[in-house]
């Protein structure tokens, strides 16, 4: 092992990470008095980790506002996150999640947010989620500034490699820049560095070769180091390795740190075939905002991962545009040869769907009558035949934006051990822990809420525990 | 196209081969690839009106671009909150892409293109609006009113023309103004054109006052609410400020001379006017904001974010706010010194810089008063709701 420099600034506080829950973390806990450092593996040009390509959060609220159309209570809250993890979630945290999380804008526009008036936008968020003005990287660079003026020491480009445990205890931890290492030397720790979506040998322990098939959405920075060091050192695991939370984006994204450009909202106004020209899911078996989620997972299950969305000219104008132009041709036949795919094999399915798609009246804001009849796997609602050129198609792929895989946590943002006690000093919020809340599936907007509820927590907590 | 080429990896609509085109189609092309990026995100669109302007549209020509950027007022928010910033590959920065284009469109649409290219680039323009203008303008008044009467005080009433004579100087002031205004006015209309916009509309009235009020007020100059994040990260609305100060100062003037014009062509007074008068009060008070407007907006350029690559427009920019310090410093000091005998030389060199001024009116940074205009009126109107 090199020798390495030991860094003896006298820190109460160090937070590893640079999003959303790192600098809720920092802000609450210098605020409560405690000498906090931050280290964020970024550049600063990129910092915020996943964070800087969010845009909203949904919080809890019993009355609208500026932002938010009408309330969102807990019961409803609750309801929503139960439905979309399928039960899949622990409870207790949940609940504290929910009532913690309420106006919690409030608190955000104090330390410099600024969201803005209820807009338009394909997923009909306004009533439960506000919208951050110009994004999450608006956001980050006001919580930057924020932390500056607050006397936060933040260094970028510096990455944890090594924690330093004295049994459970949180002693020191081995930072990088790239030249040489420090030991930081602090009283107490918060993980706040998320998932490990961007190590693609670690996503292989469980995908094999398919995760080569995977777009990493956001940054390239989550490899998951710390996380697997608290697991190493017997930290109860929650969350199934293999979920994720994955959209399906442009297959032409690229590998990483895509966002928002590359996602592809188009899969209910058409078809979605794999490889093989094959249909393997129904496109529409829920309102998008409730099913979007869910085609990462799908399309990572197919052959090669990839998936094409095919739809005629009716489509155009329905969806948002993403940033990559639609394959385009005047024939089924035309476009499979576009898409590398066999031209009888997708006519044939094509022409099935046609066949199958039952008379109603088309309405894509709600739960239509248009499905169809005799296929499986059926297309539940919003069928329609494809039948009209110029016939369009994007490809896809799996796109992820967070591991589910994390550290159990309590109330208090403690990281639990294996036996079940929790550790005295190291604490953990955002994705790191979202697989506490999410054991599948996702809700719009809930990362952020983990991230600032649970960042936040952390921040107190761990002050907390330096002030006694 | 084979599955393998389908594997992860960024499309190229940039790598267009750069050939022979004209850098005006290059820079189209490279702002059609931005906005492409950003109508697929639309997290700015709280920002400004170029965003839900751009919403409206699913591609983009070369007159949505020229649209867009002259509807930009280079308020570098979206710059700062844009997650595709470079170093990101995506490499999005509106506001340079937008401030290259904007100086195209002055040199595409002020004709004749010549005198345009000759003088958009800056330095020229200081040359001749600084340099060489009021030189002419001394030397023509020592040659025609002779040394002497140059470099003595002239007091009373008609103190003015006895240095320089009223058709000499209003004379060349109306043709260069007229020759600019036609300038100005032609480009307005092919501008109108090339952005969509049909000859009828310009006759609707309420859509002209809407834009009116939204150019005085410098509505869109808000980033949203808290100011604009220039010249650094920081959001500040120390840039509009000093732009109201210009602007409204540079209208002060304006009616100051208006005033004065009708007070000697009507009323039969002969400038030059007491301090207590209203061509003094209002040309003094408007030479003032002028003269604090421009230092800061100055100063402000000199601490701008270097972020944006370079800033496209700077000699734009600088030469056309140096010139306004010149004409308003000039003016104030001929008001202070008009009883002296320097004021024959101060007032020579003064006019020198109007003159400047009017003759560089369409080719440099005033014109963006017009084609900001031409393109507030279309948002305007495509914002209605009977446009549609």
């Amino acid at each position: 092992m090199p020798s390495s420099t030991k860094d003896s600034t006298n820190t109460d506080v160090l937070i590893v990470g640079g999003g959303n829950a790192a600098l809720s973390a920092a802000i609450e806990a210098r605020q409560a008095g405690a000498r906090v450092r931050l280290v964020e593996c970024a550049p600063e040009s990129l910092r915020g980790g996943n964070s800087r390509h969010t845009r909203n959060l949904r919080y809890l609220h019993e009355t609208s506002n500026r932002f938010l159309t009408g309330p969102y209570r807990e019961d409803e809250f609750w309801e929503d996150l139960q439905q979309v993890t399928g039960g899949a979630t622990n409870e207790r945290l949940s609940r504290f999640l929910i009532r913690e999380s309420a106006d919690l804008g409030d608190w955000m526009i104090e330390h410099g947010a600024r969201f803005q008036p209820a807009l338009k936008g394909t997923l009909h968020l306004s009533r439960t989620n506000a919208f951050f003005l110009g994004g999450g990287k608006a956001l980050l660079n006001a919580y930057y500034a924020t932390a500056r003026r607050l006397g936060i020491e933040v260094e970028y480009g510096v990455e944890a490699t090594r924690l330093q445990l004295d049994g459970d205890r949180f002693v020191a931890l081995e930072v990088s820049n790239g030249g040489g290492t420090r030991i930081m030397e602090a009283r107490t720790l918060v993980l706040a560095c998320g998932g490990f979506e961007a190590n693609i040998p670690w996503l292989k322990e469980y995908w094999g070769d398919a995760a080569d098939g995977f777009v990493v959405r956001g940054t390239p920075y989550n490899r998951g180091l710390m996380l697997r060091q608290m697991l190493d050192a017997g930290a109860r695991s929650v969350g199934n390795p293999r979920e994720f939370h994955a959209i399906a984006v442009d297959a032409r994204a690229p590998k990483f740190d895509g966002g928002i450009v590359t996602r592809l909202d188009c899969l209910p106004f058409g078809i979605v075939v794999n490889r093989d020209a094959r249909r393997f899911y129904d496109e529409g078996e829920d309102l998008w905002p409730r099913r979007y989620a869910i085609w990462g997972g799908l399309i990572a299950r197919q052959p090669e991962q990839i998936a094409f969305s095919i739809l005629d000219s009716k489509a155009i104008g329905r969806f948002m545009p993403s940033m990559y132009p639609a394959f385009e041709a005047d024939s089924i036949a035309g476009l499979a040869a576009q898409l590398g795919l066999d031209a009888a094999a997708l006519e044939s399915t094509v022409s099935e769907f046609n066949n199958a798609v039952q008379p109603g009246s088309f309405d894509p804001s709600c739960l239509d009558g248009c499905r169809t009849e005799g296929l499986t796997p059926a297309k539940s609602h919003w069928a329609l035949p494809i039948e009209e050129p110029p016939f369009l198609a994007f490809p896809l792929r799996p796109g992820i934006t967070f591991t589910y895989l994390g550290v159990a946590v309590d109330e208090r943002a403690r990281v639990i051990l294996d036996d079940g006690r929790a550790t005295a000093n190291i604490f953990a919020a955002g994705e790191i822990m979202a697989g506490n809340i999410l054991g599948r599936g996702y809700l719009a907007g809930l990362g952020m809420t983990i991230g600032s509820v649970f960042g936040r927590t952390a921040g107190k907590e761990a002050a907390r525990y330096v002030a006694e | 196209m084979s599955p393998s080429r389908l594997s992860p990896g960024k499309l190229s609509p940039d790598e267009q081969s750069p050939g022979e085109l004209p850098l005006n189609s290059l820079l189209v092309t490279e702002a059609a690839r931005q906005m492409t990026i950003c109508n697929a995100c639309r997290y700015c669109e709280g920002y400004c009106p170029v965003f839900p302007a751009m919403e409206l549209r699913t591609a983009f020509d070369k007159g949505d671009i020229s649209y867009l950027a002259n509807l930009c007022h280079d308020c570098q928010t979206c710059y700062h909150a844009c997650q595709y910033a470079p170093p990101h590959e995506f490499a999005i920065d509106i506001p340079t892409v937008f401030a290259k284009l904007r100086v195209a469109t002055y040199a595409e649409h002020s004709r004749p293109r010549a005198l345009s290219r000759l003088l958009n680039k800056g330095r020229m323009a200081i040359a001749l609006t600084c340099v060489v203008a009021p030189i002419a303008v001394v030397l023509l008044t020592l040659l025609l009113a002779g040394v002497t009467s140059s470099l003595s005080a002239h007091r009373g009433p008609g103190a003015f023309y006895e240095v320089i004579s009223y058709p000499a100087m209003v004379g060349p002031a109306i043709a260069t103004l007229l020759w600019s205004a036609s300038v100005l006015a032609l480009g307005f209309l092919r501008f109108w054109r090339e952005i969509g916009g049909r000859p009828i509309q310009l006759l609707d009235l309420r859509a002209h006052l809407r834009t009116f009020a939204e150019a005085l007020t410098l509505e869109h100059m808000k980033g949203g609410g808290e100011g604009c994040t220039y010249p650094d990260e920081r959001f500040s609305t120390s840039r509009r400020t000093l732009h109201h100060l210009v602007a409204w100062g540079f209208g002060l003037d304006l009616a100051s001379t208006t005033v004065a014009a009708f007070y000697e062509n009507f009323l039969g007074r002969i400038a030059p006017f007491p301090i207590w008068s209203w061509p003094v009060v209002l040309g003094a008070s408007g030479g003032f904001a002028m003269l604090i407007g421009c230092a800061g907006l100055l100063a402000l350029k000199r601490r701008r974010d270097p972020d944006p690559s370079a800033d496209p427009s700077r000699a734009m920019d600088v030469s056309f706010l140096i010139l306004l310090f010149l004409i308003s410093a000039t003016g104030l000091l001929l008001l202070a010194l008009r009883d002296s005998s320097a004021m024959g030389l101060l007032l020579a060199v003064h006019l020198g810089f109007v003159a400047g001024l009017f003759l560089t009116l369409p080719y440099g940074k005033f014109a963006h008063v017009v084609y900001r205009y031409a393109a507030l009126l279309r948002n305007t109107i495509e914002r209605s709701p009977d446009a549609r």
